[in-house]
């Protein structure tokens, strides 16, 4: 079955999505990505959605969904990189997105969630730290 | 039918002669915009095809084949007459006078058989009325045309996307804003702010003459848009009687940012930057240093 690859990263979770989602992938992806929250106590989601032309209602939920998931969870979802045809599709279809975090690309999506994670200064034993005990 | 197909043949010469001195005579007539010249050349073209269609013996059907060297001739030339800004009276009177130069050169012709004579005209004014109808359809077609043109330049003209700062975009937008301009300003404003990477788009609304609440929606949906594109949007060029209409509606803007002028909106988008700018004073300047 076709899965998403979620890249952890320090105290983040990197998704690219480089296909177009069809239902099945989308939901996959929304219980990957919850488990993996869960089990890396990720403080940041980061989803790059710069190659997905087509988007339907289904899909701009799911997003909203995994926002509001790992809102619970104490982590911040930033969806980085919309094309401007997507943000269109969803404007129209009523599906603003609200509590998700956006940014241009992949750049000002990591800086907004430095920002928003606050992760300055203190955040070094945590990065240092979580990597090698997950790898493992 | 051959009658008539040799005498446009034969008095080719007369019937040219004729057609040119009606369309001369026309007072109406540009000599500004054409020379005789060319006119002559044209005419003549005209003929020549004409006859040629006539003599293959179809005279009712003008969209078989024979007709089709006329058809384009005909075309052309009211095509280059909609564009040189012929009015259609103009363009009208080039077909209609040529009935007119054919029927005074039979009349000639066939003075002493009448019957001949009116089965003749009436076949080639039947001929000349439908070529004269294609002539106006295409100066239509040809003018809507232009009209469709300018409408699209319109639009495109109407909504520029200016980059005032490093990250930061102006969208002034003049005249009335409906569903398929707010398409269009939506369109470009998204996909400037993908080609420059800007974080901030304005949208000055001070050159729209009233805002109801479907041109807020319009503005709402603008603007949530731009934000799914992760830009911020400011709304600025709020005029007093804007904002009065905008309450008394009912209309929710309260999480938009919003200004009253221009100035004001670059003012935030500077501080939502961390730019700053400042006035340099030349005087104390080198003063205060030392």
């Amino acid at each position: 079955m076709d899965r998403i690859p979620i890249l952890k990263m320090g105290p983040y979770l990197l998704v690219t999505i480089q296909v177009d989602l069809y239902d099945r992938l989308a939901l996959n992806l929304e219980n990957d990505l919850i488990s993996m929250v869960s089990k890396t106590e990720a403080k940041g989601v980061l989803i790059d959605i710069s190659a997905v032309s087509i988007v339907d209602s289904f899909m701009g939920r799911i997003l909203g969904n995994i926002a509001s998931m790992s809102r619970i969870m104490d982590a911040e979802t930033v969806v980085v990189g919309m094309q401007p045809a997507v943000a269109i599709t969803l404007v129209e279809l009523g599906l603003t997105l609200q509590g998700v975090h956006t940014a241009l690309n992949v750049e000002k999506g990591m800086e907004l969630l430095q920002d928003l994670i606050g992760l300055y200064g203190g955040s070094n034993e945590d990065e240092e730290g979580e990597p090698d005990d997950r790898n493992d | 039918m051959n009658i008539t197909a040799n005498l446009l043949q034969k008095q080719k010469k007369r019937i040219l002669e004729i057609w040119m001195q009606n369309q001369l005579a026309d007072s109406a007539l540009r000599d500004d915009l054409m020379t005789n010249d060319e006119l002559l050349k044209q005419s003549e073209e005209l003929i020549d095809a004409l006859a040629r269609a006539v003599k293959s013996g179809n005279i009712d059907n003008i969209f078989a084949a024979e007709f089709d060297q006329i058809t384009e001739i005909l075309s052309d030339v009211s095509i280059t007459r909609a564009r040189q800004g012929f009015s259609p009276r103009e363009t009208g009177m080039y077909v209609l006078s040529l009935k007119r130069a054919i029927s005074t050169v039979m009349e000639d012709e066939y003075k002493d058989q009448p019957e001949v004579l009116y089965k003749e005209i009436t076949t080639i004014n039947n001929l000349l009325d439908q070529l004269s109808i294609i002539t106006f359809e295409t100066f239509i077609k040809s003018r809507e045309e232009v009209i469709l043109r300018q409408t699209d330049e319109i639009s495109e003209i109407s909504t520029p996307v200016i980059r005032v700062w490093e990250g930061i975009l102006a969208l002034p937008i003049i005249g009335t804003l409906d569903s398929a301009r707010t398409q269009v300003v939506m369109e470009n404003l998204l996909q400037e702010i993908v080609n420059t990477g800007s974080n901030i788009a304005i949208l000055d609304i001070s050159g729209v003459p009233a805002v109801d609440s479907l041109v807020a929606q319009h503005l709402i949906k603008t603007v949530s848009a731009t934000r799914l594109m992760g830009a911020e949007c400011i709304i600025s060029g709020i005029r007093a009687e804007i904002a009065q209409t905008i309450v008394h509606l009912g209309i929710d803007l309260s999480n938009i940012k919003t200004k009253a002028s221009l100035a004001s909106a670059l003012q935030l988008a500077f501080s939502m930057s961390s730019v700053e700018v400042r006035k340099i004073n030349k005087n104390t300047g080198a003063g205060l240093i030392r």
